[in-house]
């Protein structure tokens, strides 16, 4: 029976939530909602001091206001009041709302503070843990200031109860997260290690967790916790289902316990002490057996458990990378999933076969299954999971099976959701394919891929040898930045790039800064800059590598040094790759390294300019486009676009006011070519006719295609 | 770790929410219209793990019911995935629920009960107690004590 028609159940609360329950309207519920605040704020301010049960009811309807979606900015002095109460259903719920609306308030945050002292001082277990929780869940600044000292001591105090020692082990690893400076290592340490040979297994996983991360901040201090894990671990996975007791989910033995066992363990490298890496084989062969027998139960839930325990054991000897039996074994098992009815299974099994493919044991074995990963590409439902195994043969390519792959990636583009067409691009434009495919002839079959399948992705300039674009709007990007030198080059969810950029005659300095969006590290970050030959010879740039590990939330920067040795039609690609959570990020992007950044205004009068005009009048000097405006015709923006651009604006030259000219001089090491432009709007037709005159026609051609784009 | 624990029905109405790391509010609602839009799209033939944003989904359905949990990397899918079934059998045994429709009604209803029991199995993003008698020890003691 719910437990609402017990005493204890606030039937105003009860008959409140019918009437939300009612409400046939949006509007509806926000007026009974409204209607209860009111009710409620008028009781809290009223002269008769309410009693612990009203309070309790009334801060209980504040939180399912709450959960509705209503922000609730009153009542927390209520809650704050009910913690102080000696009955435990009030100051329950007490804890509960100030754990669920968290203020910052300071007054409060002091009250707060001394409730929890309060009870953390009471000897009373239940009002203990309760405490404990607060603080685990809130876990503020203040909070660690004031209890970071105490904790650690009740967590390995010899009198402290069972479930208070779980709460306070998870409540000292939210004080580590939030403020590990508060949280010295101490004599302490060993005492938590000892915590693993609990007899209370929530006892154990709660210290399980918190060993895991302090332990990777502070390996030293928590190196004896490797043979006590190995020991629990292997005591665990050999018990008969009775051992356990409540502990055992569907005939598996404390497979949330065991998961969590076997991550403490990859934060160590494999154990010195034979004998302790010894039971660990033993404990991990006997797990990859058990995957093999007939199942205890034909319930979904046994399996799950079960492959939950396989899936953590196998990412172990996938890290330790030191046993090549188990390592083979582990690469069959996951092998067999790749083919199982269900999808859970293939997909983790694609995901854990990635990271398998990098070890120098495994790889071979890896490459075995080459034919079914192919298989789940064409025919896997789920984007997500092709995704996998689009990540798993990339990782497992190599000169023996490339043709074989790149055929296959190439096979798929055509049928492909644009998401994957635009990764498997990236991946196929990257340098050791870029050798493999030229090596096979089929670079040309690619480009006309491209063309057919995605005129969008393919541009003019993918037929100089350059990857596709990535981003959707990257020739967007792109033009953005050849009036101008700073900005964001390209933003996704994971990864920022801004620009920032100098350039002075035919020399030129660009700062790239990459922000790692995420709260999560970059690994292995690479980001390259690519020249096809052509561009090579004439734009020489020179960069240095930067740290290949970024931080959440932190940004790192990269220096461009650009030489322009001649003219060029190009421009170099920008292509960064990395590793994020359990991914392989890679993509590219045009870097905004344009001929008319070493254009050096000249300013001149009518009679010179029409001069020059006359003198560049052989046709191939001259490049003439005519085209639709794509932004609002405004005169003072076209001003400052060409300007921008790096030409000298000539006022008063031309006897039409309403047109623009301009005049400047492309430097490059080798020569320096003049050059001229006039550009005509056509306010009523919406359309432009821009005109470029210097010596090379390529550079006509050039700069007018460029200037074009910016209109 | 865990980064939220959500039922969510099958008409983006928020039953329980739970918020391991500080959201804000109007961030919150957003997260769950968007979090039930992708669950909702998702048929027999795909996982039960989605990739968002920077972390990833778990949901398991029961009748008009969803359960979300967001996870970062240093989870385990599967397990996750387990301790969402365990969690809907503690709540089965506690409320001794008749029909599927009678569990929603259930968790409206008792939702500082319902809080409880997620307390006990999960404690700052962390899985902590997975037995179900000892999750369920506080709460009987609790009713005894509201009997009194």
């Amino acid at each position: 029976m719910p437990a609402v028609s017990k005493g204890d159940g606030m039937r105003g609360l009860a008959v409140f939530i019918s009437d939300i329950r009612n409400c046939k309207s949006k509007e509806a519920e926000i007026k009974r909602i409204n209607k209860e605040l009111a009710n409620i704020r008028s009781k809290f301010k009223g002269d008769k001091a309410l009693d612990g049960y009203s309070k309790k009811k009334y801060v209980c309807k504040l939180l399912f206001i709450f959960l509705l979606g209503h922000d609730i900015d009153f009542g927390h002095m209520e809650a704050v009041n009910l913690l102080s109460s000696n009955r435990y259903t009030e100051k329950q719920i007490g804890y509960l709302f100030i754990s669920v609306l968290v203020n910052s308030n300071s007054e409060l945050i002091r009250l707060i503070n001394n409730a929890i002292k309060n009870d953390l001082a009471s000897r009373n277990p239940t009002f203990m843990g309760l405490a404990l929780h607060c603080i685990a869940n809130v876990g503020s600044r203040e909070m660690a200031e004031a209890f970071a000292g105490e904790i650690p001591k009740i967590l390995v105090a010899g009198d402290t109860m069972d479930s208070v020692k779980q709460s306070a082990a998870l409540c000292l690893l939210r004080l580590y997260r939030t403020s590990p400076d508060l949280v010295p290592m101490g004599d302490w340490t060993s005492r938590v290690v000892h915590l693993l040979n609990d007899q209370h297994l929530g006892v154990v996983t709660a210290a399980t967790s918190l060993i895991t991360t302090l332990a990777q901040k502070n390996p030293e201090e928590f190196k004896t916790s490797v043979s006590l894990a190995v020991s629990r671990l292997s005591r665990i996975v050999t018990s008969a289902s009775t051992d356990l007791q409540d502990y055992t989910y569907y005939f598996v033995p404390a497979p949330w316990l065991s998961v969590k066992l076997l991550r403490l363990l990859q934060c160590y490298p494999p154990p010195e002490d034979p004998a302790v890496r010894g039971r660990l084989t033993e404990c991990l062969e006997t797990i990859l057996n058990k995957a093999q027998e007939p199942p205890k139960s034909k319930k979904v839930q046994h399996s799950n458990a079960k492959n939950a325990v396989l899936f953590e054991a196998i990412s172990l000897i996938i890290h330790h990378d030191s046993e090549p039996n188990l390592l083979v074994r582990a690469c069959n098992q996951l092998g067999q999933f790749l083919q199982h009815r269900e999808t859970n299974l293939r997909y983790l099994a694609l995901e854990s076969m990635c990271t398998l493919a990098s070890s120098e044991f495994s790889h071979e074995a890896v490459k075995t299954h080459i034919e079914t990963v192919i298989n789940a590409l064409k025919t896997e439902r789920d984007v997500s999971v092709r995704q996998r195994a689009v990540d798993l043969l990339y990782a497992m390519c190599d000169r023996s099976n490339a043709q074989q792959i790149v055929a296959e990636m190439l096979n798929y583009l055509e049928t492909a959701d644009y998401s994957i067409r635009e990764e498997i691009v990236s991946y196929l434009c990257f340098p050791y394919f870029f050798h493999s495919w030229l090596w096979y002839h089929k670079y040309h079959l690619l480009i006309r891929m491209l063309h057919r399948t995605s005129p969008d992705l393919a541009s003019s300039e993918v037929v100089s040898e350059e990857p596709a674009d990535t981003v959707h709007d990257a020739d967007e990007l792109f033009h953005k930045f050849v009036c101008k030198n700073n900005g964001v080059l390209f933003e996704n969810q994971l990864l920022q790039i801004g620009l920032k950029s100098e350039f002075r005659q035919n020399l030129g300095r660009m700062f790239i800064f990459y922000g790692n969006k995420t709260s999560t590290q970059f690994l292995n970050f690479t980001p390259t800059v690519i020249c096809s030959d052509d561009l090579q010879s004439s734009l020489n740039l020179q960069t240095k590598p930067v740290d290949p590990t970024v931080d959440g939330g932190a940004q790192v920067q990269q220096v461009v040094n650009i030489e322009c040795v001649s003219d060029f039609m190009e421009a170099p690609i920008l292509n960064i790759q990395f590793r994020y959570g359990g991914t392989f990020q890679n993509l590219s992007v045009k870097l905004p390294i344009t001929l008319n950044k070493f254009f050096q205004p000249t300013e001149m009068s009518s009679q010179d300019f029409f001069q020059r005009w006359k003198q560049l009048s052989n046709p191939k000097q001259e490049v003439q486009n005519i085209f639709k405006a794509k932004h609002p015709m405004d005169a003072e923006i076209t001003k400052a676009k060409i300007i921008g651009f790096g030409s000298a604006l000539l006022e008063e030259v031309d006897p039409n006011p309403a047109n623009f000219v301009g005049a400047g001089i492309i430097h490059t090491k080798t020569t320096q070519i003049g050059c001229l432009l006039r550009l005509e709007p056509n306010l009523q037709a919406q359309m432009y006719r821009l005109t470029l005159r210097t010596s090379k026609e390529a550079v006509s051609q050039r700069l007018c295609e460029l200037l074009s784009e910016q209109f | 770790m865990i980064k939220f624990f959500l039922m969510v029905n099958k008409q983006g109405q928020t039953r329980l929410s739970r918020y391991y790391e500080h959201v804000e509010i109007n961030k919150r609602t957003m997260l769950e219209a968007e979090v039930i839009k992708n669950c909702l799209s998702r048929s027999k033939d795909q996982c039960s793990f989605i990739e968002y944003k920077d972390f990833k989904l778990v949901y398991r359905q029961y009748a008009a019911l969803f359960v979300v949990v967001g996870i970062d990397q240093t989870e385990n899918e599967m397990a996750v995935y387990e301790l969402i079934h365990n969690f809907v059998e503690v709540l089965d045994k506690y409320f001794s629920r008749v029909s599927e429709l009678d569990v929603s009604f259930s968790i409206m209803f008792n939702l500082d009960r319902v809080h409880i029991i997620l307390d006990e199995m999960v404690l700052n993003g962390c899985i902590v107690e997975t037995n179900r008698n000892r999750i369920l020890a506080p709460l009987f003691v609790l009713d005894k004590v509201a009997e009194s």
